[in-house]
């Protein structure tokens, strides 16, 4: 049950960006950071955790949900340390993420190579 | 009116070669190139050091099959697509051959051949090559997105090609003669989307068909076949509707470079190929062939180049257009 | 014809892609990497790690995997397949990053890879984060 409901979530998130790559001249650049912000925003207004809530990894590894995590890190921050949090919130929350990929990205760079297509 | 068509007296082409990829090697032409490699990388570390390696592999074989040493050419006309056509820069350095870099985007391989044509019926050289170039991974990199990015292409995005065309250009007679030039005017129809070159660039080659006929010298049906540069499928029968609507029927084969190099059922090609090793080597390939061979007599070919660069793109401009055509025959 | 009118008939007769086809594949693509996000999340739970973390490295696992077929340059066929259902997921992110550093390489270590692997991932962290920082803005004076 869970992995259908991923499953079922996470497909349908992707739906939309597919319409607006289709049917409008929007790049990925900009449909990737269109998703992260309509997720801090979603997320700050209290539709996207019970969405997280239902669905988990549906939810969370779409972009949508790396905009969910910066929204609920600077909910927490603000709650607990106050004005600094607003600044400190979204990054501490979405760090791991960050860090690793960029990590990764590293690593792999050291070792691969581009193909043609 | 500025409309000067350029006749030549006694300019010939003399010989021509070409390399080409993977891809295009695997494509229907493939029995017209001198050359091709498997290796991307041309045995190189970077892609932009394998466009130049392509292009000095290609000019050893230009000088081998018309036996003809480096110090024999007076000038050789070149460019290609990465940035300030560093790619020939660094190919030909070792030549030592004086050198003029051209820049026309696609249009580049008709411009040198031009350039080479007026400096031999000026009487200011004997021998001049032209030679220009095009990678899929430089282009790719330069103009669009790392080559493992999983970037979505749109129906009318064109392929770039990996190849490079060669040509001597002689005052010593041989078959083929180059009979006539136009050089094309900037068209700017305000096209925006750089994924949709071909319908820039058609209005340029319409503008520039057009031009040539003008004069009345020659009709359509002299020419055996008409070819645009590269507009791909979309530019190409764009072209032909313009050109229809100008009121110029073409009443002979009308064909597109970029149409040729690639088979469009059996490769994975969206609109056909581009970039200035297109042209340069169906020319050198394939043109040279079916005129040396007596197969074609007349030959208009229209060089047709997309003047964008990612600024101008990124900053929403329009992108300026430009093409060039010559009359090759095998006619006196 | 005048140059709007051109533009009009350029972009009336290019061809648009199966908008419906390539939802169905997005959706397929997206949903199928969300659910093996899932199975790594109930491998991590059966590891016994809490469900908080086993959902954040359930996330780094599709990172992870998205570098390694982006590094062997298989991840792009999966794109060109699944479209939007690639990019969506961390996935896309990913690729996108990895991708420009793997490509950068001949530009050396510190001006090459490090700087360009923000040139698609940059807008994503930057206008998430100032999202985040007017969000947080409204939450401290209106709701706190």
């Amino acid at each position: 049950m869970n992995y259908l409901i991923s499953f079922l979530i996470g497909g349908l998130l992707c739906i939309p960006a597919q319409i607006l790559l289709d049917k409008t001249k929007l790049t990925n650049a900009r449909i990737l950071t269109l998703y992260v912000v309509v997720g801090v925003i979603l997320g700050g207004i209290g539709v996207y955790k019970p969405i997280a809530d239902f669905a988990s990894t549906g939810a969370t590894i779409p972009l949508t949900g790396f905009g969910y995590t910066l929204s609920k890190g600077v909910k927490e921050a603000v709650e607990s340390e106050g004005f600094i949090g607003i600044i400190k919130g979204g990054l501490i929350a979405t760090s791991t993420g960050i860090s690793f990929t960029l990590f990764v990205a590293l690593l792999t760079s050291l070792f691969c190579k581009s193909h043609t297509k | 009116m500025n409309n000067n068509h350029l006749y030549f007296n006694n300019v010939f082409l003399n010989n021509t070669s070409s390399v080409v990829g993977k891809k295009e090697f695997e494509g229907p032409l493939s029995s017209a190139f001198d050359l091709y490699s498997n290796d991307e990388y041309f045995g190189k570390s970077s892609f932009e050091e394998a466009e130049s390696e392509m292009v000095r592999q290609n000019l050893n074989v230009l000088f081998k099959k018309a036996q003809k040493l480096p110090t024999d050419i007076d000038y050789v006309f070149g460019g290609d697509l990465v940035n300030q056509c560093v790619a020939t820069s660094f190919a030909i350095e070792n030549y030592q051959i004086p050198f003029i870099g051209l820049y026309g985007a696609c249009s580049t391989a008709i411009e040198s051949i031009i350039c080479a044509s007026v400096f031999i019926n000026g009487g200011f050289a004997k021998n001049c090559v032209g030679v220009t170039s095009s990678h899929f991974c430089t282009a790719e990199r330069q103009y669009r997105f790392p080559l493992e990015y999983g970037s979505v292409r749109t129906p009318t995005s064109q392929n770039t090609v990996t190849a490079s065309g060669a040509f001597l250009i002689s005052n010593t007679p041989s078959i083929i003669r180059i009979k006539s030039a136009m050089i094309g005017k900037i068209v700017d129809k305000e096209i925006t989307d750089a994924n949709n070159m071909g319908a820039a660039m058609a209005c340029a080659a319409t503008n520039t068909i057009k031009r040539f006929f003008e004069d009345g010298n020659m009709k359509t049906e002299d020419f055996d076949v008409i070819c645009t540069g590269d507009l791909g499928y979309e530019g190409h029968s764009i072209a032909r509707e313009m050109l229809n609507l100008e009121g110029l029927d073409i009443k002979t084969e009308f064909t597109d470079c970029g149409m040729l190099i690639y088979d469009k059922n059996k490769q994975d090609i969206v609109a056909g190929g581009s970039g200035c090793g297109c042209v340069a080597s169906v020319l050198a390939g394939h043109f040279y062939k079916l005129l040396s061979n007596n197969k074609i007599k007349n030959l208009l070919i229209v060089g047709t180049g997309a003047l964008l660069n990612t600024n101008s793109a990124l900053s929403g401009r329009s992108i300026p257009s430009i093409a060039h055509a010559i009359h090759l025959s095998t006619e006196a | 014809m005048t140059n709007k009118q051109y533009q009009e008939y350029a972009t009336k007769r290019s061809e648009t892609s199966p908008c419906i086809i390539n939802c169905i594949k997005a959706f397929i693509t997206g949903g199928l990497i969300c659910m093996i996000g899932e199975a790594f999340k109930q491998l991590y739970l059966y590891l016994n790690i809490d469900s908080d973390t086993s959902l954040l490295f359930a996330s780094l696992s599709i990172i992870l995997l998205t570098a390694i077929s982006t590094g062997l340059g298989f991840f792009d066929k999966i794109a060109r397949f699944g479209k939007g259902g690639a990019l969506v997921p961390i996935s896309g992110f990913a690729n996108a990053i990895t991708s420009e550093a793997i490509e950068s390489k001949s530009e050396g270590l510190i001006t090459g890879v490090a700087t360009k692997m923000f040139t698609i991932a940059g807008p994503v962290i930057i206008y998430g984060i100032t999202a985040s920082i007017i969000y947080g803005l409204f939450y401290y004076i209106f709701i706190m």
